[in-house]
């Protein structure tokens, strides 16, 4: 259990960062579903609940997603489910139960690049892009790989564009952390494959993603693409599944997903 | 009247269904001291050094107790009858810490966060020991788990404290040797069964106070109050006439709370400090500080003759008792005592093995009791016998298995009073669709359906051993109270309990009032384990309700002046045959209260038995395996189940699904791993996964009734028996799927992945 | 801190501390329904409905739940004994201790879907672990009290 010593709640972002910069032992309090794991003692624990941060909405070129959005959000809203195939609230559905996803959010699950996550698979295989408050804004990709001083992460954007995506995974049971998940999607002869719970966090396969964009369509050639994928990019052992059954079974999901895929209209 | 049979209510169910505060901690005083331990981060190690001034000296800290503060009479927490067979070998706190998580400090505060901060501020330093952490090491390992000069147990278990070893078995009937040597194929498979956690939603929890006459008072969600009472009075080193021990209503049990958990460290703590006490386990110390389902290894060796006869069953099995001993031994035996009677076409059985110490949390009781273990053994052995001889699986047990009526070489020339098993198998047969699905089918996609199948038995209480006794008084307005010292967990025994008085006086189940359980007002019962109540506390019921009928007639008869031979009882009235005089119930109730004779009617038995007569179960898994990941779908399960008359068919039906999913969970992603350290991993519902409701796809569940003689109403038992099927089953149609023999617990896609691409 | 806020329907000020769980403030106000299970925010025995939503109330902060609406099972008796009585008809109940949150799931499940399929209705309730029953029994009950085929 972890405890908290103070609490504030910002009513603007700039008092929000102001104190988490000025004192190193705060923190931004998500969902706290993975808070509640450990036993953190957080000397200063900074609320945003005040800054309106709960929101879905719809832009011209991208769909805006507050930080403080909850996965049941996301789930249930309707223009997620209408847009490339449905693939963020499909990723989240498995996630626990209805009253866990209830509490956890956008903002804490992203910021915090989880191995195990799932949304971040989907999101990657989506023209994602992240604002961080001071960092400003930049691809989802850009931020999961660089390192960003401490910083709040306000909203994402999923560019609106006619990306066609699907999700799979495999878990040894029903509401378990992934063993291994699988996002992949296509754009106008642009196709993304991406990899996550490997158990380190999700990441794009940039060849095999490649590869699948030229020549012909084949059988074989979805094979090939599927095994290159499993062997650009790395996979660890965990309590869920060793490196070796991931590596072994990440063409298959690759594989499912581009037929799915292809399969989208 | 007749509700036996009838699938009623539950007499608890609206209470808890709607949140009614009657569970252990909705009952404890709200100024009780909240009672933490600190846990050693050691499996095995020697307090050299401890020092608790700092966390004493904290404001709100009540009591801080060490291995010096508590009384050194050894005993052990297992719920058994005296004088049981599992050792001696715990105290309340020991200087040496025996695994990760032992108890090393008990600390009670006015409340949870000051408990929780007195704990960090208790310094140890220890010495730290070798650990014996992988049981096929233990025996005769450098580092003897339990070293100490005081152990103690009852009985000669073949125990060898030296060597880390707890029991030996050593059982054998006919020439093994050289009825294998005459055998047409023998078959030989070693498995691997994991430790389970009991998972119930309740964790271990306990309250305790003084009363006001300054007796121990302790309401603990248990299985076994007067147990309870026992072990504390021995551990204490105070009298049981000072202890009574209360259980309300509990959130499951499934033999976890057949071992006693906390209670003792509440009522230290309310012994110290004169103070109410409550003790609440939180999941990860539930997880990782109480008992598991013995891990074990069984190698099956098992030989049939040219006609399909299995005439040679050989078990040896080595299981992992963990730091403490309870239940070690009797765990153990049940891998054989319910699975060897089975095939009772047999020439010669054998049955040898040890239990052994190591420095992990300790196994304890689990629904199946080892039975669970061993039928996973000796039915995918029987599987792989039957592909070998090329024999349909099903059409294999038929000719094997044992029938009523007939004797087998484990029990002698006791016979089996009473199987509907090869009933069981054709209608199982014929649910699942055997015929047509049997062994599989490829789906496309890289996907085959396949069926599979295994049977097993259980027992209904300890044969000779367990006594219940049951108590039913008439009360003055002519309704009844039940007292029993069974331990309602969920199950509903207190309603079927209730369902049997009333049929036997002839009354509705809501005449009777039930009261269950108190060691200060409840007649002695060992408590709900063993697949023991309906059952043995059954049959005592309807002594104790025939007891009174009995009296209620003579009372009646006097009360008419006529002779007893000469009435009748209906439930409401005493008449007599020619129904020209009667008396009410109520008014015989009146009247027995004010005199003349001044004697309340009160029905009272006790009852055990000399046989335990096994419930039998058939169960088919239909799977869908995908090839290409190794992940196992369940699509279909069917148990068709014969527990001698069904008492109420909704409770029996709700056992065998919840218990047949405990058994898919132990199939297929159930395990509670450990570190490298010895501790476990498995800590939370996180990591430890229990099957939701995605995870079960449809079950479904038959009756095929016998009558059992000896059992109340013709009753046998349904509590554990329920829990075996599964694992074989699974097993077996995975097998029948893609080739794969899982034989090590649980059958996760990465084994069967490797086992394909093997 | 003090945060104002409705149980039931009733307007109440708590003093809580800034690190104190929803549940553990609901069960020190006399909510004893509230149950815990896992410590770990995954067992659905805390479900409570935080403005009609169903909600784990171990792991939301007590001071989250500011002007909001939480409703326990003690708050919707009438409606939970309906249901109740179709589920303890089936057995279904067993040790009752997830009973609450599960009922509470139910009650938010049969606000928010209309028409449920079966496949709806696992998926709806799948954060809610039960040990005892197997889940068919439960199934069963929903699909009676919902007039589900």
């Amino acid at each position: 259990m972890f405890t908290i010593q103070n609490l504030v709640q910002p009513p603007t972002l700039a008092e929000a960062y102001s104190v988490l910069t000025s004192n190193k032992k705060s923190t931004v309090l998500g969902g706290c579903a993975f808070l509640k794991l450990g036993s953190k003692k957080i000397d200063t624990a900074i609320d945003l609940s005040k800054l309106s941060l709960n929101y879905i909405k719809e832009l011209d070129d991208f769909i805006e997603i507050g930080a403080m959005t909850t996965f049941r959000d996301i789930e249930t809203n309707p223009l997620l489910n209408k847009l490339f195939n449905g693939v963020v609230p499909q990723s989240v559905s498995k996630i626990i139960g209805v009253q866990f996803r209830q509490v956890v959010t956008v903002g804490a699950s992203v910021y915090s690049k989880y191995g195990f996550s799932d949304l971040i698979t989907a999101l990657l295989a989506l023209d994602t892009e992240v604002e961080l408050y001071q960092a400003g804004r930049m691809p989802l990709q850009t931020f999961l790989d660089g390192s960003y001083p401490r910083d709040i992460l306000t909203k994402i954007f999923i560019a609106k564009n006619e990306r066609q995506a699907c999700y799979h995974d495999l878990r040894n049971s029903a509401s378990d952390f992934p063993i291994l998940n699988v996002a992949v999607s296509l754009l106008a002869g642009d196709w993304r494959i991406v990899v996550g719970a490997r158990p380190t966090r999700a990441t794009i396969a940039l060849g095999a993603s490649a590869q699948l964009a030229v020549g012909d369509f084949t059988p074989e050639k979805i094979e090939q693409v599927a095994s290159l994928a499993a062997t650009e990019v790395s996979f660890g052992s965990n309590i869920s599944g060793s490196a070796e059954y991931r590596r072994a079974i990440c063409p298959v999901l690759v594989k499912r997903a581009i037929m799915e895929v292809a399969q989208c209209k | 009247m007749n509700f036996v049979g009838k699938g009623i209510p539950k007499i608890d169910g609206i209470t808890i269904a709607t949140g009614k505060p009657v569970y252990t901690e909705d009952l404890a005083a709200a100024d009780a001291l909240v009672v933490k331990i600190l846990r050693s981060p050691h499996a095995f190690a020697k307090i050299k050094a401890i020092d608790v001034s700092e966390a004493e000296k904290m404001p709100g800290v009540e009591c801080v107790l060490t291995y010096q503060d508590v009384p050194n009479t050894r005993f052990a927490m297992s719920g058994q009858s005296y004088p049981e067979p599992s050792p001696y070998d715990r105290l309340i706190l020991d200087q040496i810490v025996r695994y990760v998580g032992d108890e090393v400090a008990i600390v009670a505060a006015v409340d949870e966060k000051t408990a929780l901060r007195a704990l960090e501020l208790i310094k140890v330093d220890y010495e730290v020991y070798e650990p014996v952490l992988d049981f096929e090491q233990a025996i005769g390992h450098q580092s003897v788990v339990h070293p100490e000069d005081d152990w103690f147990c009852n009985f000669d278990t073949g125990h060898d404290q030296d060597r880390n070893i707890v029991s030996t078995e050593n059982l054998q009937i006919g020439d093994v040797e050289a009825e294998l040597a005459n055998c047409a194929v023998v078959v030989e498979e070693t498995y691997y069964t994991q430790p389970q956690a009991h998972a119930m939603m309740e964790t271990y929890r306990t309250f305790s106070y003084l009363d006001y006459t300054g007796r121990l008072v302790v309401v603990s969600s248990t299985q076994i109050p007067f147990h309870v009472r026992r072990q504390l009075s021995r551990a204490l080193e105070i009298p049981a006439s000072k202890i009574r021990v209360i259980k309300p209503r509990i959130g499951g049990g499934f033999g976890g709370k057949q071992t006693s958990v906390t209670e003792i460290f509440a009522a230290i703590v309310t012994l110290k400090t004169g103070k109410p006490a409550k003790i609440v386990y939180d999941r990860k110390e539930t997880f990782c500080c109480s008992t598991s389902r013995h891990a074990m290894k069984i190698k099956v060796t098992m030989g049939a003759d040219i006609e399909g006869y299995i005439r040679v069953i050989d078990i040896d099995g080595l299981s992992d008792t963990g730091a403490y001993g309870d239940h070690g031994s009797t765990v153990f035996g049940l891998v054989a005592e319910k699975t060897l009677p089975l095939y009772n076409k047999t020439k010669a059985i054998r049955f040898t093995g040890h239990a052994v110490y190591t420095n992990k949390m300790p196994g304890g009781a689990l629904r199946g009791f080892g039975a669970t273990q061993g039928t996973f053994a000796v039915e995918s052995t029987v599987n792989k016998l039957a592909a070998e001889l090329n024999i349909d699986p099903a059409e294999f047990r038929l000719k094997n298995l044992i029938k009523a009526g007939e004797t087998c070489l484990y029990h002698g020339d006791e016979q089996l009073g009473s199987s509907t098993l090869h009933r069981c198998i054709e209608k199982g047969k014929e649910m699942i669709g055997w015929n047509e699905k049997y062994p599989s089918k490829e789906i496309g996609n890289g996907r085959v359906r396949a069926v599979g199948m295994a049977v097993t038995m259980q027992g209904s209480g300890i044969a000779g051993i367990d006594t219940a006794s049951a108590e039913i008084r008439l009360n003055d307005r002519g309704s009844y109270t039940l007292l029993i010292g069974s331990t309602d967990m969920g199950t509903g025994s207190d309603t079927i309990l209730a369902q049997m008085a009333a049929d036997v006086l002839e009354t509705t189940v809501d005449n009777i009032i039930v009261n269950a359980a108190d060691t200060d007002i409840s007649p002695f019962d060992p408590g709900s384990y063993a697949s023991s109540t309906t059952y043995v506390t059954g049959m005592a019921v309807v002594k104790a309700a025939e007891d009174l009928t009995k009296q209620i007639l003579q009372t009646g008869a006097k009360m008419l002046a006529v002779p007893v031979a000469e009435v009748e009882f209906d439930g409401q009235q005493v008449k007599t045959l020619a129904g020209d005089k009667i008396i009410s119930l109520a008014k015989i109730a009146e009247v027995t209260l004010v005199g003349p004779d001044h004697r309340q009617l009160v029905g009272t038995a006790s009852h055990g038995s000399p046989v335990s007569p096994p419930p039998f179960i058939a169960g088919f898994a239909e799977v869908e395996v995908d090839k290409l990941t190794g992940k196992v779908d369940l699509i279909d399960y069917v148990a068709v189940v014969d527990c001698g008359t069904v008492i109420n068919p909704n409770l029996a039906r709700i056992q065998v699904e919840g218990g047949i999913v405990q058994g898919i969970g132990y199939a297929l992603y159930e395990d509670a791993r450990f570190d490298k350290n010895g501790g476990v991993q498995t800590n939370s519902f996180m990591t430890y996964k229990i099957p939701s409701r995605k995870d079960v796809g449809n079950i479904r569940v038959a009756f095929e009734q016998s009558y059992e003689p000896t059992g109340p109403f013709g009753a046998k038992s349904i509590g554990e028996v329920v829990i075996n099927t599964p694992a074989p089953a699974i097993a077996h149609a995975i097998y029948n799927a893609i080739g794969f023999r899982g034989t090590k617990l649980p059958i996760t896609p990465e084994k069967v992945f490797m086992g394909i691409n093997k | 801190m003090q945060i104002t806020t409705t149980i039931n329907n009733k307007p109440v000020t708590l003093t809580v501390t800034p690190d104190e769980m929803l549940a553990d403030a609901l069960r020190t106000q006399g909510y004893l329904s509230v149950k815990k299970g896992c410590d770990t925010s995954c067992c659905g025995l805390c479900t409570v409905w935080l403005d009609g939503k169903p909600t784990l109330s171990c792991n939301v902060l007590a001071f989250r739940a500011e002007g909001k609406q939480i409703t326990t099972i003690e708050g919707v008796q009438q409606q939970a004994t309906e249901f109740a009585n179709v589920l303890v008809a089936e057995g279904a109940e067993q040790c009752g201790f997830c009973s609450p949150g599960f009922i509470m799931t139910v009650l938010a499940m049969k606000n928010e879907l209309k028409n449920p399929s079966e496949q709806d209705i696992i998926h709806y309730l799948t954060g809610n672990l039960c040990r005892c029953t197997g889940y068919m029994g439960q199934l069963r009950a929903i699909k009676k009290y919902l007039g589900v085929a």
